[in-house]
């Protein structure tokens, strides 16, 4: 049976309708998900109990509580703002942050991952240079010295971290010698341990890279409270404010996502046929070991001095990723 | 040999934070046991409020109470608050003499004592103050509103106030 163009053009409306159903599902899904995960584990480790009642039991509604919240407030724009510019901000910020669930393997067949580009990771840390635009548009429009500061502080931050996220990176592509995310997962299959091993270098940059990115503690200088206010998010409210919450929890998971499928070798492990439907959980078990450390770090460190955030960047961090890159290049022509 | 006094020539924190990672994951390791045990292991800082009640220390300042018999309208109180929110109105009062043919006796008699709490700031300038013994701080702390209006104790209801002021604290008579 061959479609004709009239059906074809149907199928592809129908099909573009459910993914924007399941994007519009899951990205709000993860976000609570790890919000929740952040509210309890913040609790205990400052000997709280977290949100308890929401929901009868262990407070699991808190979230959806919250959404709702967001969804009834005003949504203020001040008026010395620059209004098409404050109201795509968010937008721009959450467009980056969905671009990079395109690229997560979850399973090795076709239908695992959304799209299996050629230039995967290479695509990843491009796309989600687009948020520090939407992150500069914010602190910008926002017409407002707190926002202003957040916003530039913002962008020297994400374009200092940008470099070592990449470098760091270079060392797994060098070894795995693709750059598409099913490549790489299946080199370290093939291979039959992780890339862990060899470029733990490489993972301890990318995941300190990858803290300073999503601007969370002890990298939180562009919104840091004690300073700023809330920095560009002083002026945001409602639904729009929800938006750069959601973003930031939906960056956590995918970069915790990229971090597993670079380094821990994704969706495979030990001694488990890769193609089984166990593969997408092993997945979100390693992203939560990452998400955990990331909840861990931010609420237990002090937030850095904005000298000794560039100084770790452009001193310390790139020259030892590039050092990194150096031996790993030689090693894989030598060995 | 004492390192603390060198330069840190890295300008950036060093290793004491691993210190700090410590602490903070013991820490969720011991509420966790906490909640999951019912309270028997563990610890946590913090109790579940409405479901379970703190006893307060017998000279925690909750609630401010007032013996009317003790006060004789003399607004050193009202007049000390730093926020005026202690409203006092009064009026004098004729007692019989005491021996016949002597002057009738005057008697300084509250007709208004109020406490704002939306205004209080629980500073205990007024029970300093008092000359007479007839303001107590109480360690009660269950009387928040859903309006401004009902935060107004009037003289009555800080008369009731009274019964929780803990033994020993009371007027010593």
């Amino acid at each position: 049976m061959t479609l004709g163009p009239m059906t074809l053009g149907l199928v592809f409306w129908l099909d573009l309708g459910i993914k924007l159903v399941v994007v519009a599902a899951v990205v709000p899904l993860i976000g609570m998900v790890i919000g929740y995960g952040e509210m309890k584990l913040s609790a205990h480790m400052q000997s709280r109990v977290g949100p308890y009642f929401a929901g009868g039991r262990y407070g699991w509604a808190q979230l959806i509580a919250d959404g709702v919240k967001f969804i009834q407030k005003e949504d203020i724009i001040p008026a010395e703002a620059d209004r098409p510019v404050f109201k795509w901000a968010p937008a721009l910020v959450f467009l980056g942050t969905m671009a990079l669930l395109v690229i997560i393997p979850l399973h090795p067949s076709t239908n695992g991952i959304v799209r299996d580009l050629d230039v995967g990771i290479f695509y990843a840390l491009a796309i989600s240079s687009v948020s520090t635009i939407g992150v500069l548009m914010a602190g910008w429009s926002s017409a407002n010295k707190y926002s202003m500061i957040g916003g530039l502080r913002a962008a020297g931050q994400l374009i200092a971290y940008e470099l070592p996220l990449v470098l760091a990176t270079v060392g797994v592509v060098i070894q795995a010698g693709t750059m598409s995310m099913q490549g790489i997962v299946q080199a370290q299959v093939a291979q039959g341990w992780p890339f862990l091993l060899t470029q733990f270098v490489g993972f301890a940059i990318f995941m300190i890279a990858a803290l300073a990115e999503l601007t969370r503690l002890p990298f939180d200088m562009p919104i840091a409270e004690s300073e700023l206010v809330m920095g560009y998010v002083t002026e945001y409210s409602g639904f729009r404010f929800l938006f750069f919450f959601l973003a930031e929890f939906t960056n956590m998971f995918s970069m915790s996502a990229i971090a597993a499928t670079l380094f821990l070798g994704g969706y495979a492990l030990w001694g488990l046929d890769p193609a089984t439907l166990l593969s997408p959980l092993i997945l979100f078990a390693k992203v939560g070991v990452l998400l955990f450390l990331m909840i861990w770090l931010r609420w237990t460190l002090p937030r850095l001095r904005e000298d000794q955030l560039q100084t770790l960047a452009w001193k310390w961090l790139i020259p030892i990723s590039i050092l990194n890159i150096l031996v790993t290049a030689v090693l894989k022509v030598v060995v | 040999m004492k390192l603390s006094g060198l330069r840190n020539i890295t300008g950036l924190p060093k290793l004491g934070m691993l210190t700090g990672m410590r602490v903070t994951f013991t820490t969720m390791l011991r509420t966790w046991a906490f909640n999951l045990s019912g309270g028997k292991v563990g610890l946590r800082a913090t109790i579940n409020y409405p479901v379970v009640k703190e006893t307060p220390v017998p000279r925690a300042r909750g609630v401010i109470a007032l013996e009317q018999e003790a006060c004789t309208v003399c607004m050193l109180c009202a007049r000390s608050c730093p926020d005026w929110c202690i409203y006092i109105e009064g009026h004098k009062e004729l007692k019989p003499p005491t021996r016949p043919g002597g002057r009738a006796r005057a008697r300084a008699t509250l007709d208004r004592f109020d406490i704002d709490y939306a205004l209080c700031m629980y500073c205990g300038i007024c029970v300093e103050v008092c000359p007479f013994d007839a303001l107590f701080w109480t360690p009660e702390y269950e009387y928040s509103e859903y309006d401004m209006g009902p935060m107004m104790h009037d003289m009555d209801r800080l008369q009731d106030w009274m019964e929780t002021v803990p033994a020993g604290l009371g007027a010593q008579s």
